[in-house]
């Protein structure tokens, strides 16, 4: 490093916004316009961007960069609600006179129209062979998440590609049809808090516990307008997936962005995954600083975590599973960006394994690769899908956002009724899940499946020795 | 110019969240289709809890709220970045929303959009009205008087105009930043 060039000590966020703004440095509170590498967005939002884009743009508008746009229909795919059909229907219409090269539609017909049929029902595939599923566990596997980078989204859980130590951060329609159009964006470079993890996660504790526990912490407005940036030994001890977990709900403490340091676990994933995707390999990685400008600096022993859980109504309601088993429940999920991946399904399985649920159970994988990676890894003759469904788990091939966030009524494992239900996933506000008398509680894959043999929360401990 | 705007007041907590603003069932509408971001209009706030909340914000068959200035807590808007909630709320007919404090999404997609005034109060101001109050936002002096008291507010600053232009798009064209439309 050339030492006339770096004499400002900058916070991961910081150093990536003054490349991305052409600056050799910037600070908390500067407002700087910065050039996008990737946009990401889906059925739900890419539609109303899409029409900013061509409103403000005009009809015959080209967007900025075919190659810098990620198109991931994943929200309200499996339904037969009229419009949310039509949305993929107008994401394709884009995508084809666009000629974008990331568009990961529904259907294999590039001038076909998407219908859900209800008739081969929820369980069943219903895609074709270039469909993902959520976009936030998608976007890395398919080789668009890199270190350095900046990544808008027009979903709040953006965040999650924070864990490739690129800055990562979800905006509206109007902000995204600005980028459409131009590449850039404004941002107000935001304070940076420091979370500085020692030792590793014990038996029984997963990243959710981590992200569940520093959130009880600060509050669910406890990071809003700022970075949480993720260091210390204990992040090498976290996989990729992990460091996507806990990333990804940076936004459920108010965060603009979650973000840890890259090293070679990241450079290992993304470079794989770069290779098999033919996407952009090259980037430019930036590296910690010894002393850097913090608003917040609190070290936590991830040996000392425990199963915890957010109670109804906020993420930020804190209590460990131990002290919630009176809780009773009438329903288990397990999905989304969140609590989705192959690694979470697999935690959950270890429990169930040879045990049967006591209460609803749905399962959701949230894309169309975990799907294909239950199935195929083994345990004996047994395939981790197979463990699931006899564990009583009602499992849907369809890799969706599904139930995370309620969606239209017919929508997998929605809550249509005030029930009770523990879920891995990332938001449980009145309302979320479907009913707006339901109750959600949020938890590991593991304390979910525990408390599904149970029908009460559960501390997962005693079913994993 | 000088700009006010009096009605009766919405008053809501702590924490609303986008669910509780515009359900995510409703996500469907495209708000840049006009059919869709009037029907947006009519679901604004339906997320609310009935028992806790027992006026509703929009009468029933109607599209329009009688509320013009909400009155909440804090962290107002925090949960999704969807901007259906700021459009739903505008759509529906709200001009401002005086909060103790909001999400990062919210106030953006506000000024944005410029579909309504993110205000900030310095007072908890939940606590001394109630739904149905009238009140007069006073936007050169920063001010909101509720039944006769006034209490100041934290100016808008480079948001004000923003807003004032219709969002983003229409001030980066009044300041040149970018060019007219063809």
């Amino acid at each position: 490093m050339d030492p006339w060039c770096t004499p400002f000590l900058m916070t991961l966020t910081e150093k990536i916004l003054a490349r991305a703004s052409g600056r050799r440095s910037v600070g908390a509170g500067d407002n700087v316009w910065v050039n996008t590498d990737i946009l990401l967005t889906h059925d739900v939002c890419g539609p109303g961007s899409i029409g900013v884009f061509k409103r403000e743009f005009g009809q015959d508008a080209k967007v900025f960069d075919p190659k810098k746009i990620v198109i991931i229909p994943d929200h309200y795919i499996f339904t037969s609600d009229r419009l949310s059909n039509r949305n993929v229907d107008i994401l394709r219409d884009f995508a084809k006179e666009q000629a974008l090269p990331y568009f990961y539609d529904v259907i294999d017909d590039p001038i076909g129209s998407w219908t859900f049929s209800p008739e081969i029902g929820q369980l069943k595939r219903q895609y074709g062979s270039r469909y993902q599923g959520v976009c936030h566990a998608a976007l890395p596997k398919l080789g668009h998440a890199r270190p350095g980078e900046v990544l808008f989204g027009t979903d709040s859980h953006t965040c999650m590609a924070g864990a490739f130590g690129e800055f990562a951060s979800g905006i509206g329609n109007t902000d995204a049809g600005f980028i459409l159009g131009t590449g850039k964006l404004l941002v107000k470079v935001p304070e940076t808090m420091r979370f500085y993890l020692e030792g590793a996660l014990p038996p029984g504790v997963m990243a959710k516990d981590v992200i569940l526990w520093v959130i009880g912490d600060i509050g669910f407005d406890g990071a809003t307008y700022r970075a949480m940036q993720w260091e210390g030994p204990g992040v090498s001890s976290l996989n990729m997936d992990d460091r996507m977990t806990i990333a990804n709900m940076a936004i459920e403490a108010g965060g603009k962005n979650g973000i840890f340091p890259a090293d070679a676990a990241t450079f290992a994933y993304v470079d794989e995954r770069t290779r098999l995707n033919g996407t952009k390999a090259d980037y430019d990685p930036v590296e910690l600083d010894q002393d850097q400008k913090l608003v917040f600096d609190k070290v936590y022993d991830l040996s000392k975590l425990e199963p915890t859980v957010a109670m109804h109504p906020n993420p930020g309601n804190r209590a460990l599973a131990k002290e919630l088993e009176n809780v009773k429940l009438d329903r288990a999920y397990i999905g989304s960006c969140t609590g989705g991946k192959a690694s979470d399904f697999v935690a959950f399985a270890k429990v169930v394994k040879g045990r049967h649920v006591k209460i609803d159970t749905y399962g959701v994988p949230a894309t169309s690769d975990v799907v294909h990676e239950l199935k195929e890894i083994r345990w004996d003759s047994q395939s981790i899908w197979d463990v699931l469904v006899d564990a009583g788990v009602q499992m849907t091939e369809n890799a969706s956002c599904a139930a995370c966030l309620g969606g239209p009524k017919d929508t997998f494992g929605r809550l249509n009724a005030p029930l009770t239900c523990i879920s891995a996933t990332n938001r449980n506000f009145p309302g979320r899940m479907g009913s707006k008398e339901a109750k959600v509680y949020l938890a590991s894959p593991y304390t979910v499946a525990a408390s599904a043999l149970t029908g009460r929360v559960t501390d997962p401990r005693e079913f994993l020795n | 110019m000088a700009k006010r705007i009096t009605s009766p007041v919405y008053v809501v907590g702590d924490n609303i969240d986008t669910d509780q603003i515009i359900p995510a069932q409703y996500l469907t509408l495209v708000p840049t289709i006009p059919d869709e971001y009037e029907k947006l209009g009519s679901y604004a706030m339906v997320g609310l809890p009935d028992d806790l909340y027992p006026s509703r914000f929009i009468p029933e068959n109607s599209s329009k709220t009688e509320y013009k200035i909400v009155i909440a807590g804090k962290n107002f808007g925090c949960g999704s970045s969807r901007e259906h909630a700021p459009i739903a709320l505008g759509a529906a007919g709200v001009e401002v929303v005086v909060a103790e404090s909001y999400a990062r999404i919210f106030f953006r997609n506000s000024v944005a959009t410029g579909e309504l005034y993110p205000y900030e109060s310095r007072e908890r101001l939940l606590d001394v009205c109630r739904t149905g109050d009238l009140a007069t936002v006073d936007f050169d002096n920063d001010t909101v008087t509720i039944n006769d008291h006034e209490f100041t507010l934290k100016p808008m600053g480079d948001v004000r105009p923003v807003i004032e232009a219709g969002g983003i798009f229409n001030y980066a064209r009044q300041t040149g930043m970018i060019p007219a439309k063809a």
